[in-house]
């Protein structure tokens, strides 16, 4: 249920002081006080990659700032090509560019690409199997702006594409590692894009990204939680904490969303016993988790518990962040209560 | 220029073209027969007079790009295809059927010399924008163009890619609109008044020729200037048509944009064509 106009903050009305976070920033930092980060992780990979790949060509539809392709811009200018606030546009001209050989790295947001630009991602370049990249920024709850900007049903709307891949990378080091194996591979990507600041999760745990394939990041008895994206960083945070309670849990990180590695969904939930709980920032229709759970339902393998951590089938409010995480159930304390309910019951 | 056939008269190919189409419609019974009529012109003068091309080699790098954005309008372009010989001549009674090259809708992957697919309207015109800038990128001097429809016009993705194509002046960017005033639901004027047209595109930046699509002479005339054109900006010609062509009592119909034929009638349309009848 959202806000209503009709109603004053309470806090207004009671005359006590309330904290205000604020969200000033487009997109919001996923960073948390003393994580360790990287700047424009996508940027400059992609500008480093491009000094030995003639193909590739930055593309953006006026949110090349705001998508980190700022970075290659200013190393490879005669190689970006502004296609203004037209997504459909966008979609269109990078189909042209790929029939004639290049390799265009097209970025806007996502909720743009999706709702806006689906007919000519599916029909120009993914029916036509062009070397198409789209990358985009602000994927499922990244931003407290309100519905307008939370592309929080990109993977239920893309995973229906047939030939698209779709990466939906955790931290900065999987995004510098993802940029040239998805320009390795040859066809039209999705990816999801965290960008500015984007913290540093994964090197502790040895990880090394490969298009298509679900990595075991730590192992543990009570739990398997199933996750990508940001709610990798978020599932490993709650592992840590669960482990003081003594929980012992398992995170199956899953950056590739499509084709799933269902081999490895399988063989882990398989190992009997274990609440499964897939993790994912986006509603938790059509996503990871429903992706997930008809793999095991295909597979006959029907774990003790099967749960969802995920957007609720709403239009989500405005608002900071941090607030909005805690309030959807996507925060590292809320992921923790989750598993430690699910488990007590 | 092609480099073929230039002893045939633009006329001729023009009725061949109508021929292949008006058999492929045979096949099915029905289809997108009036507009194949309607624009058999125009594709006679593009593709024996304006782009280059190879017949044995459709993917050939230096050729001009044709772009046909409205893919219900296949018939058309294979017809034009065949007379070009980027098809041979026999696969035109698989038209339409199973395993065939030549299905209802122009696809890219399935047919010789379909530069993309075009379906879905107004995804054309943006493409084109794409492979120009692409085209500029590899210094090459090939054009692109690319068949429309008054229909598109509808389209707001049409108008992106026009603003575009004015905005980086793609001076190797040619817009070819079939205006034969029917769409779907109707009349397309009425469907959403897109005119006046030519100033539309002017105002964005384009060099504009507006010409009787079924007047030989004034196509290759407009073609010529659409290709020598001094300024840097993309070039339109938008060419007014009339809904089959060359066919006087198909042309007398008036819910003509997806033309039920019966059978009997298909022979007498072929006599017509064939006797060079004009109306």
């Amino acid at each position: 249920m959202r806000r209503s106009k009709y109603i004053r903050p309470a806090h207004l009305e009671s005359g006590i002081d309330k904290p205000r976070l604020t969200t000033s920033a487009m997109i919001a930092s996923i960073a948390g006080p003393d994580q360790p980060t990287r700047p424009a992780p996508f940027g400059n990979a992609l500008a480093i990659l491009a000094r030995n790949d003639e193909r590739i060509v930055g593309m953006s539809a006026d949110l090349a700032k705001y998508t980190d392709l700022h970075v290659f811009r200013a190393a490879h200018p005669d190689r970006f090509y502004q296609m203004g606030m037209a997504e459909q546009l966008l979609m269109m001209s990078a189909a042209g560019m790929a029939r004639e050989g290049f390799q265009p790295w097209v970025t806007t947001y996502a909720v743009f690409a999706s709702r806006r630009a689906y007919d000519f991602i599916c029909l120009a370049i993914a029916e036509e199997m062009l070397d198409v990249k789209v990358v985009c920024a602000l994927p499922g709850l990244t931003t407290g702006y309100g519905p307008s900007h939370q592309a929080t049903e990109d993977l239920a709307m893309f995973r229906g594409m047939p030939n698209l891949t779709i990466v939906d990378p955790c931290d900065a080091s999987e995004i510098e590692q993802a940029v040239p194996a998805i320009a390795a591979h040859k066809g039209p990507v999705y990816m999801r894009l965290l960008r500015g600041n984007v913290p540093l999760v994964l090197e502790e745990y040895g990880y090394k990204f490969e298009l298509g394939k679900a990595k075991l990041l730590r192992d543990g008895n009570d739990t398997l939680i199933i996750s990508s994206g940001l709610m990798t960083m978020r599932a490993l945070e709650a592992a840590k904490q669960l482990r003081n309670d003594g929980v012992d849990a398992a995170v199956l990180h899953v950056p590739t969303i499509k084709p799933l590695d269902e081999a490895t969904i399988v063989a882990e939930c398989r190992k009997g016993g274990r609440l499964v709980v897939v993790a994912e920032n986006h509603t938790v229709i059509g996503g990871l988790g429903e992706a997930v759970a008809g793999t095991l339902m295909r597979a006959g393998v029907a774990p003790p518990a099967f749960r969802q951590i995920g957007l609720p089938d709403q239009f989500l409010e405005a608002g900071a962040l941090p607030t909005l995480h805690d309030q959807y159930g996507l925060s590292t304390l809320k992921v923790t209560e989750a598993v430690k309910t699910w488990l007590s019951t | 220029m092609s480099q073929i056939g230039h002893n045939i008269s633009l006329t001729e190919r023009a009725r061949r073209i109508r021929r292949h189409a008006l058999r492929m419609g045979e096949v099915q019974g029905q289809g997108y027969i009036a507009q194949a009529l309607g624009v058999a012109d125009v594709l006679a003068v593009s593709y024996f007079h304006a782009t280059n091309y190879r017949p044995e080699d459709p993917d050939w790098e230096g050729r001009d790009r044709f772009l046909l954005s409205i893919g219900h309008y296949a018939i058309a372009l294979y017809a034009a295809l065949i007379e070009a010989k980027i098809m041979p001549e026999d696969e035109l009674e698989t038209y339409g059927t199973d395993d065939s090259r030549l299905p209802m809708s122009g696809m890219a992957a399935y047919t010789p010399g379909m530069e993309i697919t075009g379906g879905s309207l107004g995804h054309g015109l943006g493409i084109a924008v794409g492979m120009a800038l692409a085209l500029k990128r590899k210094k090459s001097s090939s054009f692109v163009y690319n068949l429309f429809s008054d229909g598109e016009l509808d389209e707001g993705s049409t108008w992106e890619a026009a603003m575009s194509a004015g905005s980086y002046k793609l001076d190797n960017l040619i817009g070819i609109v079939d205006v034969n005033q029917m769409q779907a639901d109707g009349p397309s004027i009425g469907v959403l008044n897109f005119e006046p047209l030519g100033p539309k595109f002017e105002a964005f930046g384009w060099f504009v020729q507006r010409v009787d699509g079924n007047d030989i002479d004034a196509l290759v005339k407009a073609f010529d200037a659409a290709r020598h054109h001094a300024e840097a900006a993309p070039r339109v010609i938008i060419c007014d048509t009339k809904m089959a062509k060359g066919v006087p009592f198909l042309e007398a119909r008036d819910r003509n944009h997806f033309l039920r034929v019966e059978p009997h009638e298909w022979a007498e349309a072929l006599r017509i064509i064939d006797a060079g009848v004009q109306a």
